[in-house]
């Protein structure tokens, strides 16, 4: 019998390593031929930790599990949530980036092939490169990581910029609060990164890679180590590619607690030994990135989409989304939901369909207040716009951003000058102190919001100014986007600041 | 049970420095090293890894103070995080986390007068949909209400 449970963080969180282990003692002591999986997850997190047990080749679901439940389950006489492929939170869903996560074994690279993997590594090893950065920019994938760039666009620039030396470089600084994609895919299927950057690098004609993996994500930095050293091993990295005469390796580099080292040039700097500070743009990073050599900078679901272009097509990625955002979006649902977790769409899907009808509203029951799209520097949307279509240009054109796509609950208990004041907080503290609105300008935020709180009507406008100057005048997205989620918060909710609602506007 | 472990030597320090030599960017690999042996960065490695980089002490210091994770004394026995950002705040982190620190009897950063434990912020651990999250020293928590997070300080010793 083969027992699935997740080694993800998230299910480590909520007891999986001690379920796994009464599992296997529990076996044991009965003498049953039990073969423990450690999975990736299936994005259902409130079933966590999801037990799957496989019964003539249909995977039943059984979650959230303790210690306790391991004997029923083992006998057969717990109840089961049916097929995990048929709860409805997973069977409603579109899963391209993520088809593989919480099938397989995330170390096995046999089950990884045996389920469509190295396919799309195999075609772009016969491709002529130029051809491999056509197909990508004609899938439509954009930058996952939040500036929705196309990424074709991007490996043509270092493709067409000679060296002798270039790099691929994974963000994975996955920082923003309400986002974990970047981190399950690297916990549930490694492969699909590596082999990604495999691609990535043979486009454009680089033979490094490195990936930038924040220190906050102790489990995905094991798996992807473990995942390099046996793709290593199967001749997947190094010297020659798969036998194809290419060479491409890649290491895992930690970061060290710092969000605004997500910011690509700052990640850069960062990996170069440095402080992780911001550097201006130009020269590009495509031109001149890591140790001054043109570098592809791209996010973890950028690069591990790439394979799934290769395996299928362009054409077939392009045919999902809305508008100039094609494919599929993993919506990371969190905070105060009844169902949160990762879900996998087509481009398209209202706001309010997500929040209400598939993650089934609040934890505790309350109306929803706001929900933050986009992570930290992500705006405040209210119901009144959960009319929002899941889009680039759609949120754009709704005064959001749709950032790496985590959307976090509030309920009406929430006091949204308190999370106004965190956004500036934040700031402040996250803040590399390159540019003087963002240093400078977080700081006198907090005191400024405190003003207002405190009964000072008249600092509304005085805050109204200083994030105009910190939208207009920063250097990279923590100072520029601060205002996003601070100015909504005033916009929707002047009464949690003590305002009346003329005096916010 | 704050360690009065005595100062790493330079016979301890070097090999954890020449180890990272042949990557490309090594201070941050080397950092990291070392804080994992030692459990912070003691003042005696500056100048070793500046003379090992070709850099200043300056710019060693630099990067050792920029980045939140490395710290030049040691941290209390046990290290709790416990996370701030917006997911599990919605959830009620800010209020688990007022009781945990003024359970420890110390800020941000601080450390309980036995040594036990450090407390600090955490933005972020990836744990957003079960949160509110904590992190104690390798083992991550969610789902976390008070009575966890008492037991967890009762256990750190705190």
């Amino acid at each position: 019998m083969k027992i699935y449970v997740p080694l993800d963080s998230a299910a480590k969180a909520l007891g999986a390593d001690e379920v796994a282990e009464a599992i296997r003692a529990a076996a044991r002591s009965c003498d049953m031929d039990v073969q423990v999986v450690r999975n990736g997850s299936r994005g259902m997190v409130w079933l966590e930790p999801l037990v799957e047990v496989e019964r003539d080749g249909v995977r039943l679901a059984y979650g959230p599990v303790s210690v306790a439940d391991v004997p029923a389950i083992l006998d057969g006489s717990a109840e089961t949530l049916g097929p995990v492929e048929d709860i409805p939170f997973f069977a409603r869903q579109t899963r391209l980036t993520f088809a593989r996560c919480g099938v397989i074994d995330p170390l096995d690279l046999d089950d990884y092939a045996a389920h469509g993997g190295l396919a799309g590594l195999r075609r772009a090893l016969d491709a002529d490169p130029a051809a491999i950065v056509q197909d990508v920019t004609d899938s439509g994938l954009r930058g996952r990581g939040g500036a929705g760039f196309p990424t074709g666009i991007k490996w043509k620039t270092v493709h067409d910029t000679p060296a002798a030396q270039k790099y691929i470089v994974c963000n994975a600084d996955e920082g923003d609060s309400g986002t974990f994609a970047d981190r399950m895919i690297m916990e549930g299927d490694p492969f699909s990164l590596i082999e990604g950057m495999a691609i990535a690098g043979r486009a454009v004609g680089a033979t490094r890679g490195y990936v930038y993996l924040r220190s906050e994500y102790p489990v995905a930095i094991a798996v992807m180590n473990a995942a390099i050293d046996t793709a290593r091993d199967a001749g997947l990295l190094g010297d020659d590619v798969l036998g194809s005469g290419v060479a491409f390796d890649m290491e895992i580099r930690v970061g060290a607690g710092a969000y605004v080292c997500g910011e690509e040039t700052s990640l850069l700097n960062s990996m170069e030994g440095k402080r992780g500070v911001v550097r201006p743009k130009p020269p590009l990073p495509a031109i001149e990135g890591f140790m001054g050599r043109p570098t592809v900078v791209n996010n973890v679901l950028s690069l591990a989409t790439v394979p799934v272009i290769f395996e299928r097509g362009a054409a077939h990625y392009a045919d999902f989304g809305l508008g100039r955002s094609k494919g599929t979006i993993p919506v990371q649902i969190a905070g105060n939901v009844k169902h949160g977790g990762l879900f996998e769409t087509a481009f398209g899907m209202a706001l309010g369909e997500l929040v209400n009808d598939i993650a089934g509203g609040t934890a505790t029951g309350r109306p929803v207040k706001a929900v933050q799209v986009g992570g930290p520097l992500g705006a405040y949307f209210v119901p009144d716009e959960f009319d929002t279509p899941f889009g680039y240009e759609e949120f754009d054109g709704a005064g959001g951003l749709i950032g790496h796509a985590g959307v976090v609950v509030f309920d009406d208990s929430t006091d949204m000058a308190q999370m106004a004041r965190l956004a500036m907080e934040f700031c402040a503290v996250e803040s590399c102190g390159k540019c003087t609105p963002c240093r400078i300008g977080a700081v006198r935020g907090v005191e400024t919001i405190d003003r207002i709180v405190a009964g000072d009507a008249a600092a509304a406008g005085l805050l109204s100014d200083l994030c105009e100057t910190m939208t207009d005048g920063s250097l990279c997205a923590l100072g520029g986007f601060t205002p996003y989620p601070v100015m909504s918060a005033l916009r929707h909710f002047p009464d949690d600041f003590g305002l009346h609602r003329e005096a916010a506007e | 049970m704050r360690q009065h472990l005595p100062q790493p030597s330079a016979g301890d320090i070097q090999p954890l420095i020449d180890r990272h030599l042949a990557q490309e960017g090594p201070l941050l690999p080397i950092l990291h090293s070392v804080q994992d042996a030692f459990g912070h960065v003691p003042e005696a490695a500056v100048p070793m890894i500046a003379e090992a980089l070709n850099i200043t002490a300056a710019e060693v210091h630099g990067v050792l103070s920029f980045y939140h994770d490395f710290r030049d004394v040691p941290a209390g026995h046990h290290v709790v995080k416990i996370c701030r950002a917006e997911a599990c705040q919605a959830m009620g982190g800010a209020a688990l986390a007022d009781a945990a620190l003024a359970r420890a009897g110390v800020a941000w950063h601080g450390t309980s007068a036995n040594g036990a434990v450090t407390i600090e912020p955490v933005y972020c651990l990836g744990l957003c949909a079960c949160g509110p999250a904590a992190m104690v020293d390798d083992r991550l928590v969610g789902r976390m209400d008070a009575a966890q997070i008492d037991a967890i300080l009762t256990e750190a010793g705190a």
